[in-house]
This record gives structure tokens, sequence and C-alpha cells, in this order.
């Protein structure tokens, strides 16, 4: 009411023509959106190159005989020993690191304030943080040393060493998400606590639970550094002797690829090929579960 | 009731609009009344006694000397601002405060002349005979609404004398769902709406059958048509539990409830019982003035 007759400046018009300020940040913004999205873009390149020239290579030497054929010299045959061998040592290490992360990492996810559950975090943190040469020569020192040879069993420990502590951090982080009111709307049930981790806490993370395990049976299947060193000098198939070496693909890769013979090389590539399909197909199958989930 | 008609008129000479509002609410659910002079009420199982019970969450007092009787077979709520400890006081009353990493629970809480935190006596036990509802609904999410409902009865205590089949669909009648969700107890809880999914948490906690049922402000996270019907169902249900309802909804307490219990926090933040007395005393003539600004909307 006053301002008509208030006899103080006219105000000037609002004007949205941008400042000098306002443009130099958009300017800004665009530039920080593209270093963005071309750091996000270097990472499916290198992904898109590596399978790429995987896939090229490895399709070349994949054949009927790769599968189904042991290796004979170093012209014929295929990786059936190698392959059998992962088949078997992937999940044996599997059956000891599961039940032991998994528990691990219920512990520490139900008992977050106790100080062994602390300790428990600081030690699966620190022996995943172990390069796995270093767990390899572990198994080398307290397995192969002692019984005189290389042998599937410490290959399998050391990969197994190598999965538990991916599987107790990701089941920690995963039972944690359940989120509080779910526990309490059991306990309020009259459930009793262990029943309520059991029955519903990790019912309701067991998806998730699932997904750790695949993950870390992905990264066990292609550790390469404890197999050197605790399961070499067997070519040939070995299906259920533990106590002896065992052929894998991981080390299959490793040495054909290092031999000089073409035919050698291009094996490896298949070898390559297999290892890096069973990978990706885990990834994958989890992802896709994962968004599932999400989007019920 | 004449004692507190007559205490109306003493004490409000000149009843302001809002109390006339709150005293017509009152005036159209007789049931209140009836209730509170039914002598065999008191003979019913569910009756709570609360005796200087204070509660800690570490050093800090959130709840201080509360001494009150929840009679059974009745509606109790408890009303006051925010921080006033009213959710932590209807935690003890089932011993789910002590799930709190640092929390205390002093004083006597009895259920039926027992005291509940007695040496012997098994929290998991006093749990599934005072039942608990929740402000959010909370469901379990990966479970079809038949296990939400189920789980209770599979998940603990003794082995039911009846199918798990007809136990849920009791339930789910109790709760007011079945006819909404009898043609896919098969799919998730969690696709449920939010008033559904408060329905649901309240039959799955009448599936074990408790003889109190605690609802901590069950109606904060739902809509108007949502929350009245989880009041329609708090009056029926009323005739077979007893019922602590906790809310921050002034008309709800009157429209449901028998007795009213007024909370308030002193300088320490301790929340402390100022007043309970019948919902119509408490509504219209209130002993404390605390009580009367509090109802009378001039602050909190």
């Amino acid at each position: 009411m006053n301002r008509m007759t208030d006899t103080g400046p006219v105000p000037a018009r609002i004007s949205l023509e941008p400042t000098v300020a306002e443009a130099s940040r958009r300017r800004r913004d665009r530039a920080w959106t593209w270093a963005c999205f071309a750091a996000a873009g270097t990472i499916v390149f290198l992904l898109g190159a590596i399978v790429a020239m995987v896939v090229i290579n490895g399709l070349r030497s994949l054949s009927v005989q790769f599968f189904t054929e042991e290796m004979f010299g170093y012209e014929e045959g295929g990786a059936l020993a190698a392959i059998l061998g992962t088949l078997q040592i992937v999940p044996l290490a599997t059956l000891i690191a599961a039940p032991i992360g998994v528990l691990a990492g219920i512990y520490m996810a139900e008992t977050p304030d106790g100080r062994v559950a602390g300790l428990l975090r600081l030690a699966t943190e620190t022996l995943a943080g172990i390069p796995s040469v270093v767990i390899g020569i572990f198994a080398f020192t307290v397995i192969v040393v002692p019984t005189q040879t290389y042998s599937a069993f410490a290959a399998i420990v050391a990969i197994a060493v190598i999965m538990i502590p991916l599987v107790a951090r990701s089941t920690e982080e995963i039972v944690r998400l359940v989120p509080g009111s779910v526990r309490e709307a059991s306990l309020a049930l009259g459930i009793p606590q262990w029943r309520t981790t059991v029955s519903v806490v990790i019912r309701t993370a067991a998806a998730g639970i699932l997904t750790a395990i695949m993950l870390a049976v992905a990264r066990g299947a292609g550790e390469t550094a404890p197999l050197i060193l605790t399961n070499v000098g067997n070519q040939s198939v070995n299906v259920g002797d533990l106590g002896n070496a065992m052929d894998s693909l991981p080390l299959f890769i490793y040495f054909n690829s290092g031999l000089p013979s073409e035919f050698l090389i291009g094996q490896a590539w298949a070898a390559s090929l297999v290892l890096l399909a069973f990978v990706l197909v885990i990834n994958v199958a989890v992802r896709a579960r994962t968004i599932g989930r999400r989007a019920a | 009731m004449p004692e507190t008609t007559a205490r109306a008129k003493e004490v409000t000479a000149e009843p302001d609009l809002e109390e006339i509002e709150v005293r017509e609410l009152i005036r159209v659910i007789p049931a209140h009344h009836a209730r509170a002079n039914d002598p065999e009420a008191g003979d019913l199982p569910g009756a709570m006694n609360l005796d200087a019970v204070s509660a800690w969450y570490g050093a800090f007092r959130a709840v201080r000397d509360v001494s009150m009787a929840i009679p059974s077979r009745q509606v109790t709520a408890m009303i006051g601002p925010s921080g006033c400890g009213k959710s932590t006081l209807i935690r003890t009353l089932n011993r789910m405060h002590e799930v709190i990493p640092g929390s205390r629970v002093g004083g006597r809480v009895e259920l039926d002349g027992q005291d509940i935190y007695g040496s012997t006596v098994d929290p998991v036990r006093v749990r599934r005979v005072v039942g608990m509802v929740f402000q959010r609904p909370n469901p379990f999410p990966t479970m079809s609404i038949f296990d939400n409902v189920a789980a209770g009865v599979k998940l603990a205590g003794p082995r039911p004398d009846r199918p798990v089949a007809e136990i849920v669909e009791h339930s789910l009648r109790r709760a007011a769902l079945w006819d909404e969700v009898k043609d896919k107890l098969a799919s998730r809880a969690v696709a449920l709406s939010g008033g559904q999914q408060q329905r649901l948490c309240i039959a799955r906690a009448l599936a074990v059958e408790p003889e109190v049922l605690l609802m901590d402000e069950p109606c904060s996270a739902l809509d108007p048509i949502a929350t009245a019907k989880i009041e329609d169902l708090v009056r029926e249900l009323r005739d077979s539990v007893t019922i602590v309802i906790v809310t921050h909804n002034l008309q709800q307490a009157a429209r449901i409830s028998d007795q009213t219990a007024f909370f308030f926090v002193d300088e320490a933040r301790s929340g402390h019982l100022v007043e309970i007395g019948p919902t119509s005393a408490i509504f219209v003539a209130p002993r404390e003035q605390l009580t009367q600004d509090y109802v009378s909307g001039r602050f909190g």
C-alpha cells in the first residue's frame, strides 16, 4: 500500500539474463560433466577392449576338442584336465569359504558394538588386503612342504583363504542392510533372538548373501598366483585325488601362453575365453538378480 | 460419570470453543463410559500395572518414575509432545526397550500381578503375551502375506493346536484385512498399501493371541482413510485384547480410548506422567493446567 506513495528509488525490474558468475558456473558444470562421462567411458572401453580381444582370439582356437581332450604334447589336445580341475577346486574352496565367511559376516553384523566383532572386522579387512601370492606362499609352507607334494588340497585351502574375507565382508554389509524394524518386528512377536537371526534376518538377506558368495567364486576362479605355488606339475585329468596336483584354467593359461607354440598359445586364449565367460556370467547373473529385486 | 461432569462444570466455568468440540467428540462415542464402569473387566487377563518405571538410554533418563494402571480390555491412550518418553515407555511394557544397547529399565511393570522384569521371566515369553505394532508398517519384506501372519506361530512358541491356515484367516479377519487379501495370500506383503501393511502387522501380532497389544503411533505413516480403518479396528479389538496406544493425534486419543495418560518433559528432558484419567475427564476437565493447555492446543 505504501509503495504507491513511497518516494524512494524505484526498484529495478528483475532480470533473468545470466550474470558472469552464472555463465561461468554453467561452463564449469558442463566441463566436469564431460570429464566424469569420459572417465566412465574409459572403464567401458577397457572392459570392451579386453572382452573383444579375448573373444576374438579365443573363438579362433575354441573347438570341441578343447572341452573333450587332455593335452598331448605340444600340438594336440584340449583343456579337459584344466576345466575339470577348476570345476573341482573352485566348488570345494567355496564349500570351505562360504560357511566360514557367512557365519563370520553374520557375527560381525549382529554384534556390531562388540569388541570381538571389531577385532574380527579388522582381521577380515587385513586378510582381504593380503596379496594372493603371499597366501600362496602360506599354503606352500604349511601344506606343500610338510606333505612333500604339490596338491589340489593346498590350492583349495589357498583359494578358500582368499574367498573367506570377501564373503565375510559382503555378508556383513548385506545383513546390516536388513532394516532394524524387521528385527524389532520379529522380536516383538516373541520370536527368540536366534530364530530371528536365522529365519527372519538371514532369510531377508538370503539373496544378497548368495550374491556375495557368487562374487567370491568369480574371484576365486581366476586366482593364479596361489595355484602356481601350490598345485603345479600335472596336465592329465585328475578327478577326486586331492592329494596330488590338478590342472586348472588359470594354470593352463599361465603356462601355455608362455610356450613357443602357436597351438598352445591359442589354447591359452580359448581357456581365457572360457574363464572370462564363467566370470562374466556370474557377474551378470548376480546383477540381474539384484536389479530384479530392487524393482520388486 | 456424574463426578466427572461436576468437575467439568467446576473447573471450566466458561468452556472455550475447542473444549466444546472435544466434548462433542466424546459424546458420539458412548463406549468409553460403559467400559470404565464394567465391574467384570477387572477379572479379565491382560491388566498391567506400572510402579515407578524409569527408562534410560545410557546415562540419559528418558522416562522418570511413571506409575499407572492399565486396566484389562480397555484402550489406554498415551499423549504428550514429542520427546516426552511415550514411545520409550510403551517399549518397556513388552521388554523391547532393553533390545537397544546400553538401555536400562527401573521400577516394576506387572502383568496380571507378575513382574515382567522378574529374574526368572524370559523376555521372549513376555513379548508373546504383550504384542506390539510399530510406527511404520514393518512386514517381513521377503515373506508372503500368509507367511507374515504365520511367522509368530511358526517361528516361536508351542505347536499351535489349530491348523496354521485357520489361525492366519482368523487373525486377518480380526484385523479387518481378510476380504482384501484372501485371494492373494501368496503374494509379497510389501506389495500392499501402507494402510493394508499396517493392518497386516496387526494381524501378525494378533496371530500369537496376545493379551495386550501395544501400538506405537500406528497411524502416523498413514493417510486419513487408512487411519480411520485402524481406529475402527482398535474399537473392535478392545473386547478381546487390552490396548495401549501412543498417539500424537489428540482427536484420535479422544475418539478411541477409554483412559488417557498425558506425559510431559521436565528440565532434564525426562518424560514423566502428568495426569491419567478417563478420556472424557482428561479432555474436558483435566486436573492439571498443563494438561488443559495441551489438550486445548495451546502448545505442542
